[in-house]
């Protein structure tokens, strides 16, 4: 216990002299680490490349809150550089004409049909009548599926004899016209963006029935490659937005930064299940979580970020600085920091590479419970006894221990650990050589911060 | 589709395929090198790490197999990086190298087809059918996904074109229920190889993967030695979930082979090496394309040549 302490009032120190920043060294593993982590999740390499290198160099130089290390802080901010670059401005669908036609597009099993379907339901349930077609004339009973669903949902679908999309798609236009409905959703058949015959097919769509929404409809397992057909599919159409399929799985869905970073275009929604209502608004916080893999060291950090009081640990550093004693009331303001931190067994908890029994042992020895403890003891004193506990005597004691309701042990004991803290902490500034007795503790062990981050797998 | 039967079986799949669709460096033979007769020096490394990242094979496989280039290359130093990988990933590849052999002694021949939605199965169904008809067996379809809307008519179409019955019952049927009607019909027509077309399911979804191992009991309840071939079906531009999904099928159902399907885009399937590396589940086919006979079997080699390019060139 005694030993954390010291490496916690050491981390302070050291923040304030100015070594608790990110820099290129401290977090080069952590770079590292994230990116391979990107890569895992199917972010494109190039993408992955670019994102962490970009987000590195702005976050060089930035202070780090102590009880962290650099590497820590700075997958929190990688983070919430995802959710920006996730999130942007996803404008709700909205029709151009009467109706506004939305039309889909995408690979092979990207999952167009089904969110078409999706699709028309959720359009309906906010107010607008719904028209269905399909153009895909070569998938067997591709439209069929499209009719059925539907049926099921009670949509209108257009239906025609003609084997041309191009006609589908014409007549589709005008017998919504006729018919007034709000929205004409156009599913189209799944298509390599390197099949030219197929992608002039869906230029000539897009030019007659002009839609309002021309949407990507991409599943969230897709590979590298799906950073190309987006790129090919928005050079040949003008795309307004995506849709990703299957989130539901445990893929990471990398894709999502890829899509996004190279086509600049907002996620709009994402289907999330096999029901006909698994389609859902995108949440950018949720997915860059989902991509880095590391939710936990992100949760980890805004706990250290909420429970520390960044100035009554400056103010401590501060004093220990100038060579003043570290009273009782001084100590009791770190013990409740520790307190609030909800116990290292829980911080340790959320660091990957923690093995149980470390975590075991850990918990054993610091008991957030004889924080607790230790600081009814200091509450139980006077504050003049805090600010010179060589005041307390043998009666004091009693007292002392009799108002925390513990034995006098427990109170003689708190006060050796504090004089011992103070001893050191006096050699410590005597000798000057602060930095160098710091460097000496961190090199031995001493120092708290948690084990360097390390993919897991 | 001016496809020659023919050709099918020996190497040039690929090839063809390269002449269909080839679009110069981007297509699975871009030459993942053009490293030429570079030897295996840092920088060399670092640009082959990216590249196999690039074709999917992931972070794991791609630190494995560079691994083992260096192994290699301290055997014989000097060797082309290209060279050297090629050798590493055939070696690799060729363990999973094992097509599928109908064997006579089991009538009906029973294969399974899963995976997760939208990865090819009833395409893929189809085309085998078509490929065991046209090699003289006599095939019946199983209409199991009763899930998905127009998946029976999608698979009645197959069976039309193949020139195979189809059984089905009506949607939201019991999948098992449709699979044993076919095993019975099956045995009464004496028909050598039954395929069942199952409805795509992501392998988190426990439920549904109970439904598949409830299928997978009623077959074996028909005959003990059945399923005969279970075969997952994976897409070919789906990244390191893959991996996963091959990982919890095989835990759940036994997987004993796997389609590769949509290697015809600028996606190189490279998750294969992963899922060969960890799982070692034989491949059997690769598939592209929507026609028939945009189905051939797996072999190590092409595949190797086509993610790698042509050797030392």
């Amino acid at each position: 216990m005694f030993d954390q302490l010291t490496a916690r009032l050491t981390e302070a120190i050291q923040r304030v002299t100015g070594k608790g920043r990110i820099t290129e060294d401290n977090v080069r593993d952590t770079v590292r680490t994230i990116r391979m982590a990107l890569l895992e999740a199917d972010v494109a390499v190039p993408v992955a490349k670019a994102f962490v290198d970009r987000v590195r160099d702005r976050a060089l130089g930035e202070e780090v809150v102590r009880s962290l290390n650099p590497g820590q802080a700075f997958v929190k901010i990688v983070h919430d550089e995802l959710v920006t670059v996730l999130g942007g401005e996803a404008s709700p669908l909205a029709p151009r004409g009467q109706p506004g036609v939305i039309m889909l597009v995408g690979l092979q099993g990207a999952g167009k049909t089904t969110t078409a379907g999706k699709l028309a339901r959720h359009l309906t349930e906010r107010g607008g009548a719904v028209l269905l077609v399909s153009t895909d004339v070569y998938r067997p009973a591709a439209r069929e599926q499209l009719a059925t669903l539907a049926a099921d949902l009670g949509v209108g679908f257009f239906k025609t004899d003609s084997n041309d999309p191009a006609t589908i798609a014409t007549e589709a236009l005008a017998s919504a016209q006729r018919g007034g409905q709000r929205w004409l959703i156009l599913d189209t058949a799944g298509r390599l963006h390197v099949d030219t015959e197929m992608m002039a097919e869906a230029r000539e769509l897009h030019r007659l029935v002009e839609p309002s929404e021309t949407l990507f409809v991409v599943d969230s397992m897709a590979g590298q490659d799906a950073v190309n057909s987006a790129r090919a599919f928005h050079e040949a159409l003008p795309l307004t937005g995506v849709i990703l399929t299957k989130t539901d799985g445990d893929a990471r869905g990398g894709v999502a930064l890829s899509v996004r970073e190279v086509t600049g275009l907002p996620i709009k929604l994402v289907g999330t299940g096999e029901k006909v209502d698994a389609l859902e608004a995108f949440v950018p916080e949720r997915f860059a979580s989902r991509i880095l893999g590391m939710g936990d060291v992100v949760g980890l950090v805004e706990q250290v970020q909420q429970s520390v009081n960044r100035e009554e640990m400056e103010r401590v550093a501060g004093k220990l600085k100038e060579g003043k004693r570290l009273s009782l009331e001084d100590y009791r303001e770190q013990l409740r920091q520790l307190v609030n931190m909800g116990g290292i067994g829980q911080l340790l908890d959320k660091l990957p590479g923690v093995k149980p029994e470390q975590l075991a042992a850990a918990s054993a020895k610091i008991d957030p419970k004889q924080f607790r403890r230790q600081i009814g003891i200091i509450d139980s004193m006077t504050p003049a006894e805090r600010r010179q506990p060589s005041l307390i005597d043998g009666s004091r004691k009693r007292r002392i221990a009799a108002g925390a309701g513990l034995p006098v042990q427990e109170v003689s004991r708190l006060l050796k650990q504090h004089e011992q803290l103070t001893k050191t902490m006096k050699q410590l500034t005597k000798r000057g050589g602060m930095q160098r007795l710091l460097g000496a503790m961190r090199g031995g062990g001493g120092g708290g911060g948690p084990p360097p981050f390390r993919g897991r797998r | 589709m001016a496809v020659e039967a023919k050709e099918k079986q020996g190497t040039g799949f690929f090839a063809k395929l390269k002449a269909r669709l080839n679009r110069g460096k981007t297509w699975l033979t871009g030459d993942l090198l053009g490293l030429g007769s570079r030897p295996l020096d840092e920088a060399t490394v670092e640009e082959l790490e990216t590249r196999l990242l690039t074709a999917d094979v992931g972070v794991d496989a791609t630190q494995w197999l560079l691994d083992e280039m260096r192994k290699a290359n301290r055997r014989t130093p000097g060797a082309p990086a290209s060279e050297l990988l090629r050798q590493t990933a055939l070696a690799l590849m060729q363990t999973v190298e094992a097509p599928l052999v109908i064997s006579a002694a089991h009538k009906p021949f029973v294969i399974l087809a899963i995976g997760v939605n939208g990865t090819g199965k009833t395409t893929t169904v189809g085309k085998l059918a078509h490929r065991l008809k046209a090699s003289g067996a006599s095939v019946m379809l199983a209409a199991a996904d009763t899930f998905r809307a127009a998946a029976v008519e999608q698979l009645q179409e197959w069976g039309r074109r193949a020139g195979v019955p189809v059984i089905a019952q009506a949607p939201g049927a019991d999948p098992a229920a449709v699979v044993h009607d076919a095993l019975v019909a099956a045995r009464a027509r004496n028909i050598d190889v039954v395929l069942a077309d199952t409805a795509g399911r992501l392998h988190t979804a426990a439920g549904l993967m109970d439904e598949l191992e409830k299928v997978k009991r009623v077959i074996a309840r028909f005959d003990a030695t059945a399923p005969h071939e279970t075969l997952l079906v994976l897409d070919g531009s789906q990244g390191q979930n893959a991996l996963a999904q091959a990982l919890r099928f095989n835990e759940r159902l036994k997987v004993t082979g796997l389609v590769i399907t949509k290697l015809d885009g600028t996606a190189k399937g490279g998750i294969l090496l992963a899922i060969a590396r960890q799982l070692r589940l034989p491949i059997r086919y690769v598939a592209v394309g929507e026609s028939a006979e945009d189905l051939d079997v797996f072999r190590a080699e092409e595949f190797v040549r086509a993610l790698v390019g042509d050797g030392a060139g």
